[in-house]
């Protein structure tokens, strides 16, 4: 008697379950459709208009002449060149902006960290997120005036660095304060209390125990500023040359896109560039992802 | 003079007039007057109710408090005889070693580094067999060695909370410091890595001498020589352990070791 009493109950209660169930899980479905629907569309749109100009010279010679192009296009031929003058640019310039900004950052993020409640490391917290808030064209600007004016003397990779770097900076700032802060104290403790010296610590025990979540800052920061196009076209003009010269014009992906963009002969090339810019910066972001993931197992 | 609180003739530790508050501008005190000292190579307990400033009074004797500025100390602290409020930090904690509660080994080390981390943070350059010497005999005094020799070079924080405690201690000890301070070194353990310790500290008190916080009275009157007994930042009774629990002098003393509050 009992047992089927109980069995009818937990049938009644079943199919109310499992209705809840479905629902939910279609609202989920439904939900990550429309979430990943656009980076889906974006990536397919790019492979399969780009994929036809990604051989081996794109990756080794320079952006065609218009002239160039345009023959190959009236022969349906592919685009010939590359665009590894772009590449080595954008490599220049990140590589120089981290230079500048992962050490002050991240100086700055152990200030702010070591100092809280502080009146003046509030200020500096502010202004950093306020200096997130500066539309990169601005920053473009002021590095035009610091750098191309005074001391390049020109449009310079050095100008770009210093705006992308100034963009780097309130995220490494952040992720490395926040970083830290996830450390726990008595690591710190620990560490003064075997007799070592508070810079120590710092450098031999809490930088690297929280090197996942500062390189994870890092590699974020870097992706924010690889598609950076409007600070570079006010500070390292272009270069249709690959250019090492940190003094010198510089080009980068993003901005031949843009001058791909004006050209109706090298249209075809707007998507393998973008496609090329996707891909790195996917693969930064998947790389932090696992960095911090792994650091949390 | 307090007839509550026993004085211990050529003391390793000497604590005078000690007043800890943790804001400099009011005048809470968490510990209020303590003059205290304590026996070489013995194991001294601080007992008392949760808040009553055992931990305030055990960390001004490594002077880990002068990490926080709010905090205000005074009142002298003699390590053998010597003002440590005048020694140098560094020079200090290498003498004055600490456990925490919570086992904290370094998470980027392995066991083996854990161990000499007092030398390698430091800079300080020994040879290999010296340090693999040191190794060995830190770990095997905190009976260790057998569990770990063969994967010295794994991370020290994928040993068990109760290893991982033993490791802390063998940590502190590596410097070979005169005294250990202990806070509630158990109290995170399960009772089998509870009594490995317990036994482990009762081994080491013929090198070291062995300050202990604990929350547990049958702990304290299990290993402890000495005990003190703290009641809102107050010593109100400081003397031999088993004359403590038989025959405690004070009212408050006896309230708590028998149970009335705590
Ligand atoms: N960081 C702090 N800031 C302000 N007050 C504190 C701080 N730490 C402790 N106190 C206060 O100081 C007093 C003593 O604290 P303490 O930590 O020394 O107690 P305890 O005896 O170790 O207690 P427990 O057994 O719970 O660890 C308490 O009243 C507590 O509120
Ligand atoms: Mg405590």
């Amino acid at each position: 008697m009992s047992t089927e009493k109980s069995s009818i109950d937990l049938t009644k209660n079943n199919t109310y379950r499992s209705v809840k169930d479905k629902v939910f899980l279609w609202t989920v479905i439904v939900i990550s459709i429309i979430t990943i629907s656009p980076i889906v569309m974006i990536i397919g749109k790019l492979v399969w208009k780009g994929f036809r100009q990604i051989n081996f010279s794109f990756f080794t010679a320079v952006t065609p002449s218009t002239f160039e192009a345009m023959t190959a296009v009236a022969n349906g031929e592919i685009i010939p060149g590359g665009i590894v003058n772009g590449i080595t640019g954008t490599l220049l310039l990140v590589l120089m902006a981290s230079l500048i900004a992962i050490p002050v950052g991240i100086i700055i993020g152990l200030f702010l960290y070591e100092n809280p409640g502080k009146r003046y490391a509030d200020l500096i917290r502010n202004l950093s997120d306020i200096l997130q808030g500066v539309p990169s064209i601005v920053l473009g600007l002021i590095a035009y005036l610091w750098v191309v004016k005074n001391i390049t003397q020109g449009y310079s990779a050095l100008a770009g660095s210093v705006a992308l770097a100034i963009m780097m900076l309130p995220l490494i700032i952040r992720s490395t304060e926040e970083t830290m802060k996830m450390i726990p104290g008595t690591l710190k403790e620990a560490g003064l209390a075997l007799g070592v010296p508070y810079y120590k610590v710092i450098i031999k025990v809490l930088i690297p125990s929280g090197i996942s979540g500062l390189s994870t800052g890092v590699l974020l920061a870097i992706s924010r500023i690889l598609g950076e196009t409007a600070p570079l076209m006010l500070t390292t003009l272009g270069n249709p040359m690959i250019n090492w010269d940190v003094t010198a014009p510089t080009s980068a992906v993003p901005l031949l896109i843009w001058d791909f963009y004006n050209d109706p002969n090298m249209v075809d090339l707007i998507w393998s560039s973008s496609l090329f810019l996707m891909g790195f910066v996917l693969t930064l972001n998947i790389i932090s992802k696992r960095i911090s993931a792994k650091s949390k197992a | 003079m307090n007839k509550n609180i026993d004085v211990i003739e050529n003391p390793v530790l000497k604590v005078e007039d000690l007043c800890i508050a943790y804001n400099k501008s009011d005048s809470k005190y968490a510990v209020k007057n303590v003059n205290v000292t304590v026996k070489k190579n013995s194991i001294t307990a601080i007992m008392g109710p949760s808040g009553c400033g055992k931990s305030t009074m055990l960390r001004a004797i490594n002077r880990m408090h002068e990490l926080y500025p709010d905090i205000k100390t005074e009142g002298k602290i003699y390590l053998n005889g010597e003002n440590i409020m005048k020694m140098d930090t560094i020079q200090l904690r290498r003498k004055i070693g600490m456990v925490f509660q919570r086992p904290n080994p370094f998470p980027t080390m392995s066991i083996y580094d854990n161990v000499i981390a007092g030398y390698k943070l430091n800079g300080i350059r020994i040879k290999k067999s010296e340090r693999d010497d040191i190794v060995e005999r830190s770990l095997t005094n905190v009976a260790l060695w057998d569990e770990v020799k063969d994967s010295l070079h794994k991370k020290g924080t994928f040993l068990s909370g109760g290893q991982q405690q033993r490791l802390c201690i063998a940590r502190s000890i590596a410097f070979q410091p005169d005294v250990i301070l202990l806070d509630e070194p158990t109290s995170a353990l399960d009772p089998i890595a509870t009594s490995k310790v317990e036994d482990l500290l009762v081994e080491l008190q013929k090198d070291y001498t062995i300050v202990l916080v604990t929350h547990n009275m049958s702990q304290a009157a299990r290993i402890s020589e000495y005990s003190m007994f703290m009641y809102l930042g107050d010593l109100v009774e400081y003397g031999k352990t088993d004359m403590m629990f038989t025959n405690p002098r004070n009212k408050k003393t006896e309230e708590y070791l028998t149970g009335k509050f705590g």
